[in-house]
């Protein structure tokens, strides 16, 4: 069984102060680390690789210092690792981001699983797993908490919902993602820590995924971050006092006043 | 501190650090409670390949130092010195087979040892602590085997290793020089384990009987040759105290730290007692003393490791400053935090427990001190 896991290096707090001029995230000084959720899913993936054979291959977009990423995936049990990296793929939205990662899953030859966190924590949109199934053509499952088995051409999984999960079977080629129910990620064995050291990371440019260029980066994102802000609490709450008929004549009016009633 | 840690090094700390957090912290207090064997966390440490450091590298270890034994010890006794002796207790265990060990025995013992197997080290019996001499367990040749009798008490992993050096008495008439220390692995016919004490602290750690009843091991289990126990068990326990050093100057700075992030946060008289130069001052005493028992220690392991010839004075004087050092410094942690301290709810008074140990086993500190001045005299008789 081919795995191939998406995961992405974010800064490493939740605290993340955005820039005023460029609607960009400041990087600088925040320590980067793998995305949370994505540890899930490379674990998953060590674990489908370690009962039913095959390789583990994680796969990330970023600038070069994203490898320590990929290296943290190597030390834990991944068997390959490819880092997307350009300047051309820079300011990519989910869309540009989705069609680049589709593109290296293409070039890498397809798997049986592709493999992400439910979301990241820094965009938290939660939309890249699914958009590289649509790219791809394949069946997706989201918010997957197990994976209740893998043979036949199919894997059946539990998937989170509101109100408890649902099992499904879900044909092989597919995309995953991942919640944190799903496992408890191992830690680094030494070895596995020197050898990510010494592994080499196969990096791809924009070149190197077709000449489709226009859909990488900014030019290929139709989203546009047109500001970015806190939102501002304001307390308009009133307390309405009084007998209880007073309560409700006041509250009757104040509906009134504002065009509810 | 800039202690010129290796690349490596940091690595090995970086990683133990991560499993005292993430694995032994939030068990802790539970382990203690309930005098409960660390199997998971020993099952991670060994999966992690912390055994794997101070085997050789052609016994599938990675042959590491001391100083990078002392580093994974230290870093697990910070959160708790309990499991962290579970861990430093195979390595006392396996040294005889390390310094002593013929290649037939290294090829048996290593590998397991290395992928995560624990060992024990039995020499204490009830009437032999300090004055080891004393031992009554024998060990009689019969044919193509040694039968062993007697009881060992207080052994560390005792029930939970599997390979136990035990040293047993084959010629009593030459005393000391009677001698001899054996492998006897876990499941041989005529040895088990007795009542499993119940301590003041490091509670994690399973501490147990040994009783060997015409127990037969084979002649091949015999480390080095008969009449060498004393000095195989000397030489161990030079190499391995400066682990008890650095499970030591973990429990301290694990408590320094809890004394410190307490006293930010309690408030007294309207302002957080740190803002009181009282506990300031202990504080600053507290870290000192932590600092001087970490470069002692280190400085040891590094002598060790640089391939020093002698070094049990060198190894005493860390064994013994550091494990004062954290009996002062767990007990000014619960002066620090007052009433909190006292209490179960906080891990200071646990590592005042623990700290004690230190002070007692691997040689009491007044043994070390007799070896410190026996080698003082030694040094200026030449």
């Amino acid at each position: 069984m081919n795995i191939v896991v998406l995961i992405k290096q974010v800064p490493g707090s939740t605290e993340i102060k955005v820039d005023p001029k460029t609607n960009t995230l400041i990087r600088d000084g925040v320590e980067a680390i793998v995305n949370p959720f994505d540890t899930y899913a490379v674990e998953e993936a060590v674990r489908l690789k370690e009962a039913n054979g095959g390789t583990v291959t994680v796969l990330t977009m970023g600038p070069p210092q994203a490898a320590e990423a990929l290296k943290q995936a190597l030390s834990v049990g991944a068997d390959r690792a490819i880092l997307v990296s350009d300047r051309a793929f820079a300011g990519a939205d989910t869309l540009a981001t989705s069609f680049t990662l589709a593109a290296a899953i293409r070039k890498i030859g397809g798997a049986d699983v592709v493999i992400a966190g439910k979301q990241t924590l820094d965009g938290d949109t939660g939309q890249v797993g699914p958009e590289v199934a649509m790219h791809l053509k394949l069946p997706f499952a989201t918010y997957v908490k197990k994976i209740e088995s893998a043979d036949g051409g199919k894997l059946r999984v539990e998937r989170l919902v509101e109100d408890g999960y649902e099992v499904l079977d879900i044909p092989t080629p597919c995309v995953i993602t991942v919640v944190k129910e799903i496992n408890d990620p191992r830690l680094p064995s030494l070895r596995g820590i020197m050898a990510a050291k010494k592994a080499e990371i196969v990096t791809w440019s924009a070149s190197d995924l077709g000449d489709d260029v226009k859909r990488f980066g900014l030019s290929g994102s139709p989203t546009q971050v047109v500001e970015t802000y806190v939102p501002e609490r304001v307390k308009t709450g009133e307390m309405i006092t009084g007998t209880v008929e007073q309560q409700v004549d006041r509250l009757v009016e104040k509906l009134k006043e504002a065009g509810v009633l | 501190m800039d202690y010129q840690l290796t690349e490596e090094q940091q690595m090995i700390r970086d990683l133990a650090r991560a499993i005292a957090e993430d694995k032994v912290l939030p068990v802790r207090a539970e382990l203690d409670e309930k005098e409960e064997f660390p199997t998971q966390i020993m099952k991670v440490m060994g999966d992690s390949d912390l055994f794997r450091v101070f085997v050789p590298e052609e016994y599938d270890g990675m042959g590491g130092g001391v100083l990078d034994e002392c580093l994974i010890i230290e870093e697990i006794s910070r959160v708790c010195g309990g499991v962290a002796l579970s861990y430093a207790a195979t390595l006392l265990g396996t040294i005889p087979v390390l310094l002593f060990g013929n290649e037939e025995q290294k090829k048996d013992v290593l590998p397991k040892i290395a992928a995560g197997a624990l060992a024990a080290f039995a020499l204490t019996e009830a009437s032999a602590g300090s004055d080891a001499s004393n031992i009554q367990t024998t060990a009689v040749k019969d044919g193509d085997d040694y039968v062993i009798n007697g009881t060992k008490q207080w052994i560390t992993n005792g029930g939970n290793a599997l390979f136990y050096t035990v040293i047993a008495m084959t010629d009593k008439d030459k005393g000391s020089r009677g001698a001899s220390a054996f492998i006897v692995e876990a499941d041989t016919p005529g040895f088990t384990y007795g009542k499993k004490e119940k301590k003041m602290g490091i509670r994690a750690s399973s501490t147990t009987e040994l009783i060997f009843d015409n127990c037969r091991v084979p002649v091949k289990n015999l480390l080095s040759k008969e009449g060498m126990g004393f000095i195989i068990a000397l030489k161990t326990l030079d190499l391995s105290r400066p682990g008890v050093a650095a499970q030591a100057v973990g429990i301290a700075q694990g408590a320094l730290e809890e004394a410190l992030k307490f006293a930010k946060e309690r408030q007294q008289g309207g302002q957080p007692v740190i803002q009181y130069q009282a506990v300031q001052h202990m504080l600053a005493d507290m870290a000192m003393q932590v600092e001087a028992a970490r470069a002692l220690t280190y400085a040891a392991a590094r002598t060790i490791d640089a391939g020093a010839k002698t070094y049990s004075k060198e190894a005493s004087m860390a064994k013994c400053f550091a494990s004062d050092v954290a009996m002062r410094v767990a007990t000014d942690a619960v002066q620090v935090m007052g009433g909190h301290g006292y209490m179960r709810e906080y891990p200071v008074e646990k590592m005042m427990r623990d700290a004690k140990i230190t002070q007692i086993y691997e040689g009491t500190n007044q043994i070390q001190r007799n070896v410190i001045a026996a080698n003082l005299i030694k040094e200026t008789l030449r």
